[in-house]
């Protein structure tokens, strides 16, 4: 199939569609209102149907009713809008119901500002609602990598009857890169036989709820959820190694700001200083395993993000005291750049070789 | 023997937990003798709330989803989307709908939703213990207004019925009450016509019923079917406020 030059939140869109998705909730917000606007023209074309919600805690508990019915589901939103959404997304988890959130970051708190952020990690991957709770988050690189993911995202939502989570930032949502659409290879999946679509008198009515008064049941229906969680963790981790052989610095960092990363070790690797990169495309389950594969040669992990240093928290949990951890990070929609990366490198390295 | 009143198959065999008086049951089982009779059972989708009638998904006799506190009618929305064809309804009591889920109820007649609501108006939260609704009466008392609701400070209850009429897209609102057996026998008429509007695809459809909390009113079941006649009709007045067929009255 061949390339098409798209922008990122389009393309969330288009690979939405391709994935069989044939409902969209959504609300207003920058920088993603390109897949609203996406949705609102093409959903028509493929029989599905686009609502624009009176509010985000309207739009997600829309996706709730659809999901609810067995249909794929999908609302998108950036970050005041995502924190409006968490108390859908506790009753989606507790509900076991599939859906595709993507949050196309931005900068906060409060009211923040419009610019490229990561400042959601927490909110996404520590269960902003109420609750016990963790589902699948994805942190795409690319617009491609975003494509691929949302594909795939709608499989790993009916697998594991949970919702999953896209995040990226509004970089990505605004750029534009080609993109290839390729058919994505589906898991095997059950029949929906949970979903609501009448009893037609044929068999007992199916319940969509999150509600155990007894509580003895709800712990049993949470250690229910864990099973699935763990089951997750174990299949589900994914992320890519660059050049960690050898490294004396392994830099952990996700989605665009892994990019960057990319283009300050080559500088770096010119400079003849070995750094590597661990770049976790699945935040939560937390690729634990892939700092195991750090060499002996590293003395530092330094954590790279758009915030004030979220993941950072997850990569000491995974290190558990092998290696001691930096940070650097900007924030408020400041990306950082190569320079800065490469200069805290070398503030760590104790100045260039 | 001719069988004059039997189980209506519109509800399953759970017990309810409703306190003894309360009218909650009263109208359960109008709705399940309403979709037994229209022959919809089988295609219904019901959306519980929250309140007391959070576990309705373990009442009614079709498939149900439960929702988040006032979200129904968003829930219901979704529900829509995907089954056109199908009977949807939500149950909700005064807290959920006209407080904290005031947006998505008006948004949700204002878009015109073929879907039925069931508003259980008690004039207070039931569940919580009795706090004071947006319903609550002129001096009525409530937990949380231990003196009596007092306009000057928490403004005037509000006529959702009214107010929703005012939006094209609520093609039947119409305000019952379950105090006596007339009344009974009126809402579930009003009930029968919203869900037979919905049938025929012409919008949103509300029946507000004015309801009994016995517990938090601190009366008997019979004084407070007679507080409901002597305080609560005055304010609410009951009748059609919209139909289809009659056009706005
Ligand atoms: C988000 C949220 N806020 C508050 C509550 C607590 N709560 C449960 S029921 C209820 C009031 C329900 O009152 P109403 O809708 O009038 O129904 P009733 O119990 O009177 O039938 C409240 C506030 C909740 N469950 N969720
Ligand atoms: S508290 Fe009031 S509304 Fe709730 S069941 Fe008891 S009487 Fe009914």
């Amino acid at each position: 199939m061949s390339k098409v030059l798209m922008k990122g939140n389009e393309a969330v869109g288009a690979a939405a569609i391709k994935a069989g998705c044939k409902y969209f909730f959504g609300y207003p917000i920058t920088p993603q209102n390109e897949i609203p606007e996406y949705m609102s023209k093409k959903l028509p074309e493929v029989g599905g149907e686009f609502v624009q919600a009176e509010s985000e805690v309207a739009a997600i508990n829309m996706v709730y009713g659809a999901a609810g019915c067995g249909a794929r589901v999908m609302t998108s939103s950036s970050s005041p809008g995502m924190a409006l959404k968490q108390e859908g997304i506790s009753y989606l988890v507790g509900a076991e119901l599939p859906a595709v959130l993507v949050n196309m970051m931005r900068g906060g708190p409060g009211l923040g500002g419009i610019q490229p952020a990561q400042s959601d990690y927490f909110m996404s991957v520590k269960g902003g609602g109420n609750g016990d709770y963790f589902m699948p988050v994805y942190a795409p690189a690319s617009i491609q990598e975003t494509v691929d993911l949302i594909q795939e995202a709608f499989d790993v939502a009916d697998q594991y009857r949970t919702p999953v989570m896209v995040i990226a930032d509004g970089m990505i949502g605004q750029m534009m890169e080609p993109v290839e659409f390729k058919d994505v290879t589906h898991r095997k999946l059950e029949e929906k036989t949970w979903a609501t679509d009448g009893t037609k008198e044929e068999r007992k009515p199916n319940v969509i709820n999150s509600l155990f008064l007894d509580a003895q049941d709800l712990e049993d229906h949470i250690l229910k959820l864990e099973e699935k969680y763990n089951l997750m963790a174990e299949n589900e981790c994914r992320w890519e190694e660059y050049k960690l052989e050898g490294a004396e610095i392994v830099i952990a960092a996700y989605g665009t700001t892994a990019r960057i990363v990319k283009n300050a070790i080559d500088i770096l690797e010119k400079d003849g200083i070995k750094v590597g990169l661990i770049r976790p495309i699945t935040l939560w389950p937390f690729p634990d395993k892939a700092f195991d594969h750090i060499d002996s040669t590293t003395k530092t992990v330094l954590t790279v993000e758009m915030s004030r240093g979220q993941m950072i928290e997850d990569v000491r949990l995974a290190l558990n005291g092998k290696l001691p951890t930096a940070f650097y990070g900007r924030t408020g929609g400041v990306i950082p750049t190569p320079a800065g990366v490469v200069e805290a490198v070398k503030k760590l390295v104790g100045g260039a070789k | 023997m001719a069988v004059v009143f039997k189980e209506t198959k519109g509800l399953t065999d759970a017990k309810t937990h409703y306190c003894p008086g309360c009218t909650h049951g009263i109208v359960h089982r109008l709705v399940g003798e309403v979709l037994e009779e229209l022959g919809v059972l089988g295609e219904a989708i019901g959306v519980a709330p929250v309140g007391c009638s959070v576990l309705a998904y373990k009442y009614f006799n079709c498939d149900v989803h439960q929702a988040a506190h006032g979200r129904a009618p968003a829930v219901a929305t979704g529900i829509r989307r995907v089954h056109p064809d199908k009977v949807v309804f939500t149950y909700q009591g005064d807290g959920d709908l006209a407080s904290i889920g005031a947006a998505e109820i008006v948004h949700a007649a204002a878009r015109g939703e073929k879907f039925t609501t069931i508003f259980i108006n008690n004039a207070i939260y039931g569940m919580t213990g009795g706090q004071m609704a947006p319903t609550t009466l002129v001096g009525q008392k409530a937990t949380t207004a231990p003196l009596g609701r007092d306009p000057k400070k928490v403004g005037m209850p509000m006529r959702v019925s009214e107010m929703l009429a005012t939006l094209d897209g609520a093609k039947f609102v119409e305000r019952c009450t379950v105090h006596n057996p007339a009344g009974v026998r009126k809402t579930k008429t009003a009930i029968k016509k919203a869900f037979e509007m919905q049938m025929r695809g012409e919008g949103f459809g509300i029946v507000e019923i004015l309801s009994t909390c016995p517990t938090n009113w601190g009366m008997t079941p019979v004084d407070s079917l007679k507080w409901l006649e002597e305080n609560m009709i005055p304010y609410y007045p009951l009748g059609n406020i919209r139909t289809p067929e009659g056009g706005d009255k």
